[in-house]
């Protein structure tokens, strides 16, 4: 997760509008010594990996070009459209849950307290980001576990008498989101506190002196010049959510099978590769996962201008 | 420098995927090979690796067994072992099955000895893919004697042996027996049921008359074995032929679903597992269940006193003579096809599973029937029971009925995932027998069986 975040705050930068240098960029050796550990890292462990995927999902364990089949028998499998249904209600509770109220917090972080204390509440949200996704499950199967919890009272008054309720299969994408935003959101604040740090101060003033209250300026202010940063938290946010796989995994294990072992897409390529042994049957899954993030990041990407420059 | 608009890049780029897609489509309809996997070839003749009487192996055991691999060491302090524990295969775990994918693709890792259920030897016995060899060693005359095979408990090696060749050692067997509190028993009054209409009556009857307290549970992830198993419902069987025969609307299965809803609906069965937690042991008056029950479950996570719990022979149905009934694991050690050090790893093998000095103490009932005979002549193993359980599991170890085979999937996934949340919405198990049924056929035929329903 932690490198995931530095990658977000990089790459954060990197898209800021560029405001200051309207001048011909120079190429020089340090910009590509500075990228080239990044690029090494990227074709080491993202580009050929992904290639291999291709190479398989196109392919079967002899070796011969299988056309579409992979794919054709993927989507076949009894386990297909109920493994990205799931993810689909997922995400959309997801993505919602985590845009709106990330911003929100951050706005009310920024501009309705004092720094001090804002500082003291961004660390507390962070620090739950910093734990690793296996033990934050089992924060969260402690916490939700009536017979256990320290909040039991609150699940029973839920109507929760026990583990097997809570874990019912209708309960679940709430459960994973819940675990999710528990652990993403934090960083996510951050993130956004620091894009609203961009707005100049002289702005806020301006629209205080015309008269607009603080959720006017928040609406009308802040939120469309941090729109590029919440478009990129769309696109993370939703290739990072259907990647689910740990956390619905260890439920899994965690909860005696009560949840499918194939609940994810992702499970499914891991149940593909490591108990049928069909490793381009995984890969096919895979690349459907793939697909799926690039068209809504091309959509997304399009639609808001993000990598448009502002200097035209 | 202007930036070039996107949406001009981004239109050329819909043109060549749209190319390629439609590329793609047209070399799908002109023909290619099949996306199927390689069907494995059967298992040719085992060749062993090249030996070294020195080298040192690697064991693989549960956290259960792993107190008698360290006795092995302590009485032989010459082998090289290398100890690892895992989950064990535990509740359908595919830990084992991942890693061995694993290692047959990188060619280096596997354990020479391991502790895994039955399961495991299904996919074990057969190679991974075209290149990879059977993981599990076919424990041929010279590693094994025949005649230490031929004294393991009837039937108990079924699940080790595949063409003919046997591909582990059986730890121990689960027999399905019924457990009962005497003290409450006898406090209330109550015959210990023989038959199934029994249990029932006596269910309903206790329902009335100490309400709260159960006759059994079946939210684990193997109630299916200790109540459809005994019921001898064919919810996998395989055929001479081949075929998996999946009939969940079979006599045999309904009358068990019948039975168990209406307890469930008196209170009497509980919709929880056993092994859940916060399970109030105190109330359970009877378990249909394992012969691995009185300690585990009793013993260790109740902590019934001791003296208070019993164990019966399995029950019959009426007009049925004969009893039959279910197995709840017990596990099997496998030697690893690629150990370098065959003869070390099957004396550790042997030694686990059929010496008096391991099995006397071993924690669960032996499958190997002259270790089964010192596990009970053991009073360690008795002492804390109200009655003498040796008749009732001699008896319940022959009638284990043969119908449930061993599958390459685990029927514990359809089971907890598809029946026990169905349960606890409050469904029936009359009704949720169809899903189950389509779970079981879909697992079935996703891993290569050809299943009939009739």
């Amino acid at each position: 997760m932690t490198v995931l975040e530095n990658e977000r705050v990089a790459a954060l930068e990197s898209v800021k509008p560029v405001r200051r240098r309207p001048a011909r960029r120079r190429a020089g050796l340090a910009g590509y010594l500075f990228v080239s550990g990044y690029t090494i890292l990227l074709v080491a462990f993202g580009i050929v990996p992904t290639g291999y995927a291709i190479y398989l999902a196109f392919t079967n364990d002899r070796g011969q070009f299988t056309g579409l089949g992979q794919f054709i028998k993927v989507a076949n499998d009894y386990r297909f459209l109920p493994a990205f249904e799931n993810i689909l209600i997922y995400l959309v509770m997801w993505l919602i849950l985590v845009i709106v109220l990330t911003t929100v917090v951050a706005v009310i972080l920024r501009s309705r307290m004092r720094p001090g204390l804002s500082s003291i509440f961004r660390f507390l949200f962070y620090i739950p980001g910093a734990l690793a996704g296996v033990a934050s499950v089992l924060v969260w199967l402690f916490m939700l576990d009536p017979a256990v919890s320290p909040a039991s009272g609150l699940l029973k008054a839920f109507g929760f008498q026990n583990f097997a309720q809570v874990l019912q299969p209708e309960n679940l994408p709430v459960i994973l989101v819940l675990i999710a935003f528990w652990t993403g959101a934090g960083g996510w604040i951050v993130v956004m506190y620091g894009a609203l740090n961009n707005i100049p101060d002289e702005v806020l003033e301006a629209a205080r002196v015309d008269g607009a209250g603080p959720w006017q300026s928040a609406w009308h202010i802040q939120l469309p010049m941090i729109r590029k940063w919440i478009v990129y938290q769309s696109i993370l946010a939703f290739a990072a959510g259907t990647q689910l796989f740990v956390e619905p995994q260890l439920l899994q294990t965690a909860s005696l099978g009560r949840v499918s072992p194939t609940w994810s897409p992702n499970q499914l390529a891991y149940v593909y590769a490591f108990q049928h042994g069909d490793f381009n049957g995984a890969a096919a899954i895979s690349i459907f996962l793939l697909a799926l993030g690039l068209i809504v990041a091309a959509v997304l990407v399009t639609r808001s201008g993000l990598f448009t420059l502002d200097n035209e | 420098m202007k930036s070039p608009r996107l949406y001009r890049r981004t239109g050329r780029a819909a043109a060549a995927a749209l190319a390629l897609a439609t590329a793609g489509v047209l070399a799908a309809l002109t023909g290619c090979a099949s996306a199927d996997q390689s069907a494995s070839g059967g298992s040719s003749s085992f060749k062993p690796e090249a030996q070294d009487a020195n080298s040192q192996i690697t064991v693989w055991a549960d956290s259960t067994r792993l107190p008698a691999v360290q006795a092995y060491q302590k009485s032989h302090p010459d082998a090289k072992l290398k100890i690892v524990t895992y989950d064990g295969s535990a509740d359908g775990s595919t830990y084992l099955q991942t890693k061995v994918q694993l290692f047959d693709r990188t060619g280096k890792g596997w354990p020479d000895v391991v502790f895994g259920s039955p399961t495991d030897v299904t996919w074990a016995s057969q190679p991974t893919s075209p290149s990879a060899k059977p993981y599990a060693a076919p424990l041929v005359e010279g590693l094994v004697k025949k005649s230490t095979l031929d004294n393991f408990a009837k039937g108990s090696l079924t699940p080790c042996q595949f063409d003919g060749h046997t591909y582990c050692l059986r730890n121990d067997i689960a027999q399905v027996v019924l457990w009962y509190n005497k003290t409450l028993m006898d406090q209330w009054g109550y015959q210990v049921p023989t038959t199934w209409e029994q249990y029932e009556a006596l269910g309903l009857k206790v329902a009335k008359e100490h309400p709260g307290y159960i006759v059994g549970a079946v939210g684990d992830t193997n109630s299916q074995e200790s109540y459809f198993w005994s019921s001898q419902c064919p919810a996998q069987q395989l055929q001479s032929d081949g075929t998996l025969r999946v009939d969940l609307q079979a006599n045999e299965c309904t009358r068990m679903a019948t039975l168990l809803d209406n307890l469930i609906a008196a209170k009497a069965v509980s919709t929880q597992g056993f092994f859940s937690q916060g399970f109030d042991g105190s109330k359970v008056l009877m378990a249909n269940g394992p012969s691995w029950y009185g300690q585990y479950l009793f013993n260790s996570a109740f902590k019934t006193p001791k003296g208070q719990i019993a164990a019966a022979n399995p029950m019959t149905w009426q007009g049925e003579s004969t009893a039959y009934t279910g197995n709840v694991g017990g596990g099997v050690w496998m030697v690893s096809s690629h150990s370098k050090n065959l003869k070390a790893s099957t004396d550790l093998a042997e030694w686990l599973t059929t010496s008096d000095a391991n099995l006397k103490a071993a924690p669960t009932y032996p499958a190997y029937t002259p270790g089964a005979e010192a596990w009970l002549a053991n009073p360690d193993n008795a002492s804390y029971f109200a009655d003498d359980i040796s008749g009732p599991f001699k008896t319940a170890a022959d009638q284990v009925w043969t119908g449930w085979s061993n599958t390459k999937f685990s029927d514990a996934t359809a089971w907890s995932s598809v029946v026990l949340p169905a349960l606890t919405a409050g469904k029936t198990l009359t009704e949720t027998l169809p899903a189950w049924q389509t779970a079981i056929v879909n697992e079935a035929k996703s891993v290569g069986y050809k299943v009939t329903t009739k």
